[in-house]
């Protein structure tokens, strides 16, 4: 078996996935990155980045908090994210926008996992997997839970695409035509919240908005139907993970880094392209 | 055009609660008008659009709209609101927004859809901004975007629409062009039309009737009926002076101080 990188990439994903931390790494960061690129693409249309980056370091403190007491850190994430997301829901979308007071609760909570995470052990390798991911330490348990909790948003998405969609476009008209903003609002931090939580585990709070935004915002540059977006936006969260992982086996270097560089630099293509042709149409 | 009204409003109030923005209206509208509900900032106009759409209670008195209460998702309304969460980083295009105003408010993905998609071409063609279906909303100019949100409105073949200032921030030219066009679908479709406007003028020659909201009251009738010196002095209690320049265009102007209704008188 060879650890070495050939220009076979087939047996090269043959002999990385004979590891289970691989397989688990690549199976947790393909269900991750198909729910980020969903739940992503409406979060950039509703431009509640800043709520979904605010809802993860809330669970940074669950996670910790968790972590202290000895139970399953996933736990502590879905708790906390779910209710600071309820709580957000409850301000409504236009408070979901104050940017300065969930800022101030951001930095509580951030400082809250801190206490949690040395009151732990003092070690930082807790904190450092919750902050910046852990993908390589994923089990099976893990990936099952992930996967349940995928197959839960997807079917959640599936009922509420349309509403949602016509809240995120046009909240008057679709209040008037009988969609209720109030509970959309809450279904979809509760939407945030879980995807937040799973995707934890691959590129940790501090890098959530590489998977869960950059991807999105590629897709809204790109596409103009919805169904296409969030396709593309899939497909670049997707490839990024991939190709984290794919490099990280070779080089002693963070999975997180790459898959963060690989949509900073989709972003960047995309723009520059766009860029340059409206300069060529304007020319 | 038949002469049953649609909407009958009796001694009603409106605003919030403790706090009436108006009282004691009495009005009816009769099916295929076209009205154009005038009045300052802050008077109460689009309060009583929310009431109509069943957003928000009457104080006092009541409401009926085709024979019923008003009731939240109504599909006999169409309703185009002042504000849109739209901005120039909406990529989404045009076909699917009027779309959404036809089954944006039903459970699931809606996948496919011909039939929906082709009754959003049918309510852009009626606009005429079939032009504009595959173009992003973010890339539209404020008139263009009207005019897909007019479509969002009849798409769902509604007998009432309510347009809450679809002429701010037209220029003097789309502003004619737009009353124009809802003028063709109130007539061709015998829809009712309510629309709040600041500048009467391009709508003048187009009117059944206006909703003139101001002093805690509303007064209702033809153009010629409430823009006059009269009833406008009468209404404000204050003296108003309405002027005609020589194609008919007026000029409402107050005599003595009568800060509220300034803005009013800027065209």
């Amino acid at each position: 078996m060879s650890t070495s990188f050939s220009f076979n990439l087939v047996s090269d994903l043959q002999s990385m996935l004979q590891y289970d931390f691989m397989r688990h790494a690549f199976e947790a960061g393909t269900i991750v990155a198909i729910i980020a690129g969903i739940i992503g693409y409406f979060i950039v249309l509703r431009r509640s980045a800043f709520a979904a980056h605010a809802l993860s370091h809330i669970g940074f403190a669950g996670a910790a908090g968790a972590v202290l007491f000895g139970i399953n850190p996933i736990i502590g994430l879905l708790v906390f994210t779910s209710g600071g997301g309820f709580a957000m829901a409850m301000l409504g979308r236009k408070a979901a926008n104050r940017d300065v007071q969930i800022g101030i609760v951001l930095a509580f909570m951030l400082g809250l996992g801190v206490l949690f995470i040395s009151l732990y052990s003092g070690y930082a390798t807790e904190a450092y997997s919750l902050l910046f991911g852990e993908i390589l330490g994923i089990s099976s348990g893990d990936v099952l839970v992930t996967l349940v909790a995928a197959l839960v948003l997807i079917v959640a998405v599936g009922i509420v695409y349309r509403p949602l969609l016509f809240t995120s476009l046009d909240e008057d008209v679709a209040e008037a035509k009988g969609v209720s903003i109030f509970w959309i609002g809450v279904v979809f931090m509760l939407l945030i919240a879980v995807a937040t939580s799973i995707a934890v585990q691959v590129v940790g709070v501090l890098l959530i908005f590489a998977l869960m935004v950059t991807p999105a915002a590629v897709a809204q540059r790109v596409a103009r139907r919805p169904a296409q977006g969030i396709v593309i936006s899939v497909a670049v969260a997707l490839l990024a993970t991939w190709f984290g992982l794919f490099i990280s086996f070779y080089l002693p270097y963070p999975v997180s880094f790459f898959i963060t560089a690989a949509t900073f630099a989709a972003y960047l293509v995309v723009r520059g392209v766009q860029g340059a042709k409206v300069r060529w149409v304007k020319a | 055009m038949s002469s049953e009204p649609v909407i009958i409003a009796k001694d009603l109030a409106g605003g919030y609660p403790g706090n009436a923005v108006w009282k004691g209206v009495d009005f009816s509208i009769k099916q295929g008008e076209f009205v154009a509900v005038l009045g300052p900032n802050g008077a109460g106009k689009t309060t009583l659009f929310r009431m109509l759409l069943g957003l928000a209670q009457p104080l006092g008195g009541s409401i009926s709209i085709f024979g019923e209460r008003p009731q939240r998702g109504n599909a006999r309304i169409g309703y185009v609101p002042q504000k849109h969460p739209i901005d120039s980083e909406t990529g989404v295009e045009a076909l699917e927004l009027v779309r959404l105003g036809l089954d944006g408010n039903r459970w699931g993905t809606g996948m496919g859809g011909g039939k929906e998609m082709e009754a959003a071409l049918d309510a852009l063609l009626t606009v005429g901004a079939e032009e504009l279906a595959h173009r992003s909303l973010g890339e539209l100019s404020g008139g263009e975007l009207q005019r897909i949100f007019l479509a969002e409105a009849l798409i769902g073949k509604p007998d009432l629409l309510l347009l809450d200032e679809p002429l701010a921030n037209l220029d003097m030219r789309r502003e004619a062009d737009f009353a124009q066009l809802i003028n063709r679908v109130v007539r061709e479709r015998g829809v009712t039309a309510l629309l709040i406007a600041h500048n009467i003028n391009p709508l003048l020659s187009l009117l059944d009737r206006v909703i003139y909201v101001a002093n805690g009251r509303i007064t209702t009738g033809t153009p010629a009926e409430v823009l006059n010196s009269k009833v406008l002095t009468d209404l404000y209690g204050i003296p108003i002076e309405v002027l005609k320049d020589s194609h008919g265009r007026i000029v409402i102007v107050g005599m003595d101080e009568a800060p509220e209704h300034e803005h009013h008188l800027h065209h």
